[in-house]
C-alpha cells in the first residue's frame, strides 16, 4: 500500500566504514507530520542515518527517498526541502545572532525583506529582542538551541532533521525546546529525531530503537509499553537492548 | 551550474565578519610583516662594511705607508698594525680579531723599482666562503688602484670598465625586500584561508552549510573575496614599508604590479582553502600552510639562491613553487621596469597555477564531508 502521505521511507539502507557497518538494512516509513524518534545509544548508528538522509553522506546500499526524491540522484534538490540541526548548534559564536540569521538565511536565498521579517519573527517568538546585537557566544546554552532550531527552520522547510539536539542542555530548557518542536509539528512539518535520552521518547508520537546499526523495533511508546508489559519506556529499552541487541 | 550573486555575497559578508571581529589576528596580521620585514631585510645582507685588516708591514718604508693608506681610504677596510711572528697570523682569525692580513715583505721598495715580481702576501679567514670571495675581490680592487696611481708605464693592454645596471650600488636589499615581500604575501595569504573551512569543520558549522542548497563554488568564490581585499592592503602596505625602510625604487607600472599581486594573492588564498578541505583541524591546517609555504619559498623560488646554481633535480621541482614566477615579475617590474608583455611567462604560468588551486579547492569542497 503506497500512501502519498508518506514523506520519508528507506528500504534496506547500509552505510559501512570500512569492515563496519553503521547502518545495516534499516527499513522504514515516517508520515506527514509525524514526530519520529530514533533512540539508540551512542554508536548505534543514528547519526550516520540522519547524516545519508540530509545528503552529508553517500548510502553503501539500500534505497531512501525524502520528499519523494531520491537521495542518490535527487539530493540536490531535497536541500531545499528539509532543515536540519546537529549537536553542534551550528551557530557562529563569534557573529551576533542578528548576522546568524542574516547568513543562514542568505544560503538558503531568502532576500533581503524577508531576512527582516524573520528577524522580527523569531525575536518574537523566543523573547530573544534584547539579544539581537549581542554576539552568540554571550546566549545561555538554552537559548542558543532555541536559534539554532529557528536557523534551521527559516526556509520553512516540511522535514526538519534533528540530530541529538538536547545534548548538554539542562531539563528545563529540554521541555521548552520541545514545546517548539511539537507547535512546528502541528503547522505540518514532519519532524525526525534522535536522542540518547530515554524519558524525551515519550515525546515522539512514533519511535524506533537501533542497536548497533540494526533497528530492533518500531512503533508508538505506548503500545511497546503495553506488547513488552513494561511501564515505562525506560524498561522497554533495557529489555528490548537484553533480548534483541547484539 | 549557474552561480548565484546572493548567495555568494552572503558568504563574502560572513567572512568579512569573522575578520572584523577577530581584532587579534588583525594585528598580528599586519605587525608580522613588519617584523619579518625588518629582520629578514637587515640579516639577508651580502654586503661587507667593514674588514679588520691586520698589516704586518716588515719594509716600514713610506712606499708601505702609502700602501696601507690606499686600504685605509676605501669604506670597507679597516687595517691595523700587527707586530707578532707571520706564523702566528691564524690566531688572529681564531680570535676574530682580523678577518684578513696582508704581510708586506722588507724588499718591498726593491721589488717595486725592478718593476716585476711584487709580492705582498694576503691571508683570507675562509671559514666564510662568500665573504672570503667579497674580501679578495676588495683587496684586488684597492691593489688596482694603488698599481694605477703608482706605475708610470702602462702596463695593462685594456681598460675594463663595467657598467651595472638596475641596481649601481648593488646594494642587496633591492635584491631581497621584493623577494621578502613575495614570501610574506604568500604565507600570510595561505594562513588567512587555510584555516577558515577548517574552523567551520571544528565548530560543526560546515554540516549546516553542506545541507543547504549552496554550492561549493560559491562557498569557494564567498570565502576567497573578503581575503582578497585583506590581503590587497597587506600587500601595499608592506610594499610602501619596503620601499620607505630599504629606499627600494619602484620603476615599472604600479597599476601593473597591483594586478599580478593580486593573482598571486589569489594562488595563495586558494591554495589555503584546498589545504583547509584537507585538515580537520585549524592547528593542522596552519602548520600545513606554513609548510607548504615558507620553506620551499625561501629555498627553490630565487628569493636567495640563484636556481640556475641549483642541482637539476631541484631546480626542476622549482618550476612547482609559485614564488618562483612571482618574483619574476616584482623584481622584474620594480628594479627594471619591466613591462606586462617582457613578463608574459611568467604571468601565465603563475596564472595556470591560480586555475589549478582554484578548481582543485572546489573539487575537494565537494567531497570534504565524505569521511
Amino acid at each position: 500500500m503506497k500512501s502519498p502521505d508518506i514523506i520519508v521511507k528507506t528500504e534496506n539502507l547500509t552505510r559501512q566504514f570500512g569492515r563496519f557497518t553503521a547502518v545495516n538494512q534499516v527499513s522504514i516509513r515516517i508520515n506527514r507530520g509525524e514526530i519520529f524518534g530514533f533512540l539508540g545509544a551512542n554508536g548505534a548508528g543514528k547519526t550516520t542515518l540522519i547524516r545519508m538522509l540530509c545528503g552529508l553522506l553517500k548510502p553503501s546500499s539500500g534505497e531512501a527517498t525524502v520528499a519523494g526524491l531520491d537521495i542518490k540522484r535527487e539530493s540536490e534538490k531535497i536541500k531545499q526541502k528539509i532543515g536540519y540541526m546537529s549537536q553542534h548548534f551550528s551557530l557562529y559564536n563569534d557573529l551576533t545572532v542578528k548576522e546568524n540569521i542574516e547568513f543562514y538565511a542568505g544560503i538558503y536565498g531568502l532576500n533581503r525583506k524577508q531576512i527582516f521579517q524573520k528577524q522580527n519573527e523569531i525575536s518574537k517568538q523566543l523573547q530573544m529582542e534584547p539579544y539581537l546585537d549581542s554576539r552568540t557566544s554571550d546566549l545561555p546554552l538554552g537559548l542558543k538551541q532555541r536559534l539554532a532550531l529557528a536557523t534551521a527552520l527559516l526556509h520553512n522547510p516540511p522535514i526538519l532533521f534533528l540530530d541529538e539536539p538536547t545534548s548538554g542542555v539542562d531539563p528545563r530548557a529540554r521541555r521548552s525546546f520541545w514545546e517548539l518542536i511539537y507547535q512546528k509539528a502541528a503547522q505540518g512539518t514532519t519532524i525526525f529525531v534522535t536522542t540518547h535520552f530515554i524519558d524525551e521518547s515519550e515525546y515522539c508520537h512514533r519511535l524506533s530503537i537501533m542497536d548497533n546499526g540494526r533497528m530492533i523495533a518500531i512503533d508508538t511508546p505506548e503500545s511497546m509499553k503495553k506488547r513488552y508489559k513494561k511501564k515505562s519506556m525506560q524498561e522497554v529499552f533495557g529489555f528490548l537492548i537484553r533480548e534483541k541487541g547484539i | 551550474m549557474q552561480l548565484n550573486g546572493h548567495r555568494i555575497r552572503t558568504v563574502a559578508r560572513k567572512e568579512w565578519y569573522h575578520i572584523l571581529y577577530d581584532f587579534r589576528t588583525l594585528f598580528i596580521l599586519f605587525l608580522m610583516p613588519v617584523v619579518q620585514l625588518i629582520m629578514l631585510g637587515y640579516a639577508l645582507n651580502l654586503e661587507i662594511k667593514r674588514v679588520d685588516l691586520a698589516v704586518l708591514d716588515y719594509a716600514r718604508s713610506p712606499e708601505s705607508t702609502h700602501l696601507v693608506n690606499t686600504f685605509k681610504g676605501s669604506p670597507f677596510f679597516h687595517p691595523f698594525p700587527y707586530d707578532g711572528s707571520a706564523a702566528n697570523m691564524d690566531h688572529l682569525f681564531k680570535t676574530h680579531q682580523a678577518h684578513a692580513a696582508m704581510i708586506v715583505p722588507s724588499d718591498f721598495d726593491r721589488q717595486q723599482q725592478r718593476e716585476n715580481d711584487i709580492s705582498v702576501q694576503f691571508l683570507i679567514d675562509a671559514s666564510d666562503a662568500n665573504r672570503a670571495t667579497l674580501i679578495q675581490n676588495y683587496c684586488n680592487r684597492i691593489i688596482a688602484e694603488y698599481n694605477q696611481n703608482n706605475t708610470m708605464s702602462l702596463s695593462s693592454l685594456f681598460d675594463l670598465r663595467s657598467t651595472i645596471y638596475f641596481n649601481p650600488d648593488q646594494k642587496s636589499a633591492y635584491f631581497f625586500v621584493p623577494g621578502i615581500i613575495a614570501m610574506i604575501l604568500i604565507m600570510i595569504s595561505t594562513l588567512l584561508t587555510s584555516i577558515t573551512i577548517a574552523r567551520e569543520k571544528e565548530f560543526g558549522t560546515i554540516e549546516q552549510i553542506l545541507v543547504s542548497p549552496i554550492q561549493s563554488q560559491e562557498i569557494i568564490i564567498g570565502k576567497v573575496l573578503p581575503y582578497i581585499a585583506l590581503a590587497i592592503m597587506e600587500a601595499s602596505f608592506i610594499l610602501l614599508l619596503g620601499m620607505i625602510i630599504f629606499d627600494v625604487p619602484f620603476r615599472g607600472n604600479v597599476i601593473l604590479l597591483m594586478m599580478l599581486t593580486t593573482l598571486y594573492i589569489i594562488t595563495a588564498l586558494c591554495l589555503g582553502l584546498l589545504i583547509s578541505t584537507q585538515a580537520k583541524t585549524q592547528q593542522i591546517a596552519m602548520m600545513m600552510a606554513i609548510t607548504l609555504t615558507l620553506l620551499p619559498t625561501l629555498m627553490l623560488s630565487g628569493l636567495i639562491f640563484p636556481i640556475a646554481s641549483m642541482p637539476r633535480i631541484l631546480q626542476w621541482i622549482t618550476y612547482l613553487v609559485p614564488a618562483r614566477y612571482y618574483l619574476l615579475i616584482i623584481r622584474g617590474i620594480m628594479l627594471k621596469g619591466s613591462g606586462g608583455g617582457q613578463l608574459l611567462e611568467p604571468i601565465l604560468l603563475l596564472g595556470w597555477f591560480t586555475l589549478f588551486f582554484f578548481i582543485a579547492a572546489i573539487r575537494r569542497m565537494n567531497t570534504t564531508l565524505e569521511r
